[in-house]
């Protein structure tokens, strides 16, 4: 039994993970403890260093990767956008660093508990975005993320998301990988890119004058991420061969074949989403799941073939762009622009700051929403759940 | 002089052809770290006028170079001489290969948006050696003031002269009791030099050293001046050599026989509206400075 942030801890142990810079902040904070353990009892051979922020937690990450260490930090809400400015360089000169976030809301008002728009208010910063459900999917993913963000056609770093108190708190099941499995799925980090060595006079991080490549840089980056389209599913396959466990690659669909209608979400909400189209299943309505994993690269053409033969999609996020919507449901929506036959799509903000959303709620949606799947109009598409004093 | 020259090596790392303006005293000091430092260096450069020298294409620093933002140079050396030592202890790098790890950064990024990570990184003790290119205000963005910009100073933010003392950020880092701590000036080359070699050849930590670096073009000077004014910015005590050994401080320059300050604000054009009041006052701001210091170096020779 395990919490999330132990397993996620355990993982980056597996991944031998070399440097280690951290500052603490819940609900993150676990993982920073588990590392220093395991480093100062000599399971893990790996500088752990305490820094005195997040912003110098990932700049010290970027200059231990870019020497040719793996590196490993963790971090949530505040931390998180404390070191923004650093996200982009790490992507931009091609650091595959793993950074778990444990999700966390952005204060004010402040709260330790989750809501995703920490982790999704990154998503512009060319980094992979990878959402986890449980402590077993964040222990897994560490290792696998080592493997997609150190892939020669990828080369860029990698976000695993789970949400605070919900996963990163609570204990569960889980299956620690064998050591010498991990040794032999994920080798040695050996950089050929970018790499300061003596013997190799680079400058790492250039500053560009006039119209100089800027735009090649940013477009290599895009085509990396493309290329991680598909480098994310054959690691989970690959994994899959190795450990048993696959998690579907870029999004989880399950009883999709003949579904009407499609519950989206992401993270631990895919959990409560799976038993309830289990369960209404049996009472005949014919409800599929979609559980997001990777929000970037975003998998528009994958959602896009789906989405062709369902009705109606609600979107179940704990997370909103204020003035807009909820984040995925935003992403989602383009995906359907063009299509021929596209379902309707209705977004459900939910659960925000770690309000509890039950198999009751999330049943009560699902009746809710199969039930408009054939009206000709709707009405809101944008729908606040359960906000206290709505008339 | 003779001296120096006859140890420093010919072998240039930091060439000729860079973007930094006529008379910077940039070049003349990354000159001479480069050649105490030698091949086997790795640096990190903070956003500054340095940064244009080093991280555009085609570089001019022939050693390898990391740039990653404008506050967190101080984290480079923490990040690279971790990834050293932990790839000397599996195998992955000679484990009898120095390398020596310095970052550079001007005085607003150490000293304003960047001091929370320097005193990190030397609360951390991290191994390397951190230059703070001191040339008193943000001048790779035209001439801003900073925290180390000198008390009547004129920028381009503080028309009438700035009205807060510098801050004295050689002080601030020896109270964090890091094994060197030293103050240089580019028209002292070889008290300069002897720093750098000095640190380099410590035992793994933290140094830090302090550069005095005029800037023609902020401080408003002729370009072919710039070690005539560095020299009477020590000359005159505005600017005091010294370093604290583990904690032993030594002046490196004569103090008791300076010049009168006036000698030094004259040669620049951002204190040319001083007045003759303002000069005196100055006077008895840097007498009160220097006499402080002597004082404190005489009772610690007493201890």
């Amino acid at each position: 039994m395990l919490t999330g942030n132990y397993a996620c801890a355990y993982g980056a142990k597996l991944a031998r993970a070399e440097v280690i810079p951290v500052y603490p902040i819940t609900p993150q904070t676990h993982i920073m403890e588990k590392l220093a353990d395991f480093v100062s009892h000599g399971e893990l051979d790996a500088e752990f260093i305490s820094v005195e922020s997040e912003h110098t937690a990932l700049a010290v990450a970027i200059a231990a990767q870019a020497t040719g260490a793996r590196t490993f930090t963790a971090t949530s809400a505040q931390g998180l956008v404390y070191m923004h400015e650093n996200l982009f360089v790490a992507s931009g000169v091609r650091l595959p660093i793993v950074m778990a976030v444990v999700n966390r809301a952005l204060g004010a008002p402040n709260s330790i508990f989750p809501d995703l728009s920490d982790a999704l208010d990154q998503r512009d910063t060319g980094w992979i975005e990878i959402f986890v459900e449980n402590a077993q999917e964040a222990h897994d993913m560490v290792v696998q993320s080592y493997r997609i963000a150190e892939d020669e056609r990828v080369l860029l770093p990698v976000i695993i998301s789970f949400e605070g108190i919900i996963i990163s708190h609570y204990m569960e099941p889980v299956e620690l990988m064998d050591q010498d499995l991990v040794d032999k799925f994920l080798p040695v980090y050996a950089p050929k890119h970018v790499l300061l060595h003596p013997d190799r006079i680079m400058s790492v991080g250039q500053i560009l004058m006039d119209d100089s490549y800027y735009m090649e840089y940013r477009y290599q980056q895009q085509e990396a991420m493309d290329n991680a389209l598909k480098v994310i599913p054959q690691v989970d396959e690959a994994f899959g061969q190795v450990f048993g466990r696959r998690y579907g690659g870029l999004f989880e669909a399950e009883m999709m074949d003949d579904a009407e209608m499609v519950l989206l979400t992401a993270g631990s909400l895919a959990s409560t989403s799976r038993a309830v189209v289990r369960a209404l299943r049996k009472e005949g309505l014919k409800l599929g799941l979609i559980k997001l994993r990777t929000f970037r690269p975003f998998p528009i053409q994958e959602l896009r073939e789906i989405f062709q033969n369902v009705k109606c999609v609600a979107v179940l996020e704990r997370d909103v762009s204020i003035g807009a919507g909820g984040v995925i449901y935003l992403e989602v929506s383009h995906c359907l622009y063009g299509l021929k036959k596209h379902p309707r799509l209705i977004d459900y903000i939910l659960g925000l700051g770690g309000r509890d959303i039950t198999f009751e709620d999330v049943s009560q949606i699902a009746r809710d929403v199969y039930q408009e799947r054939e009206k000709e109009t709707l009405g809101h598409s944008i729908r606040w759940y359960k906000v206290r004093g709505l008339k | 002089m003779s001296d120096l020259a006859e140890h420093v090596s010919k072998e240039e790392l930091f060439h000729s052809g860079h973007p930094l303006c006529p008379g910077c005293s940039g070049g003349i000091m990354m000159r001479w770290i480069t050649k105490a430092l030698g091949k086997d260096t790795i640096a990190t450069i903070a956003a500054s006028c340095m940064a244009i020298a080093t991280s555009v294409y085609p570089s001019s620093l022939a050693v390898p170079c990391l740039y990653i933002a404008m506050a967190p140079s101080p984290a480079g050396i923490a990040g690279v001489s971790a990834a050293l030592r932990v790839m000397r202890r599996k195998g992955r790098f000679p484990k009898d290969r120095k390398v020596n790890v310095m970052a550079v950064a001007g005085d607003g990024s150490a000293g304003d948006i960047g001091i929370a990570c320097l005193s990190g990184a030397a609360e951390r003790n991290d191994d390397g050696i951190f230059f703070c290119f001191d040339n008193e205000a943000y001048m790779n963005t035209g001439i801003q003031r900073s925290g180390c910009t000198p008390e009547m100073s004129w920028t381009t933010s503080t028309l009438e002269g700035k009205a807060e003392r510098k801050k004295d950020l050689p002080r601030i880092m020896a109270a964090h009791d890091v094994p060197y701590v030293a103050t240089a000036c580019v028209g002292f080359p070889e008290d300069f030099f002897k720093k750098v070699v000095k640190a380099r050849d410590m035992d793994p930590g933290f140094k830090y050293i302090h550069v005095y670096s005029p800037c023609p073009t902020g401080w408003r000077f002729p370009e072919d001046k710039t070690v005539e004014v560095a020299r009477l910015g020590v000359e005159t005590g505005f600017w005091m050599l010294y370093e604290i050994d583990h904690g032993f401080l030594k002046l490196n320059y004569d103090l008791s026989k300076r010049r009168p300050v006036r000698d030094f604000l004259q040669a620049q054009g951002r204190f040319s509206k001083l007045s003759e009041k303002h000069i005196l006052q100055y006077q008895g701001i840097i007498d009160e400075r220097c006499e402080s210091m002597a004082k404190e170096q005489r009772c610690q020779s007493l201890e």
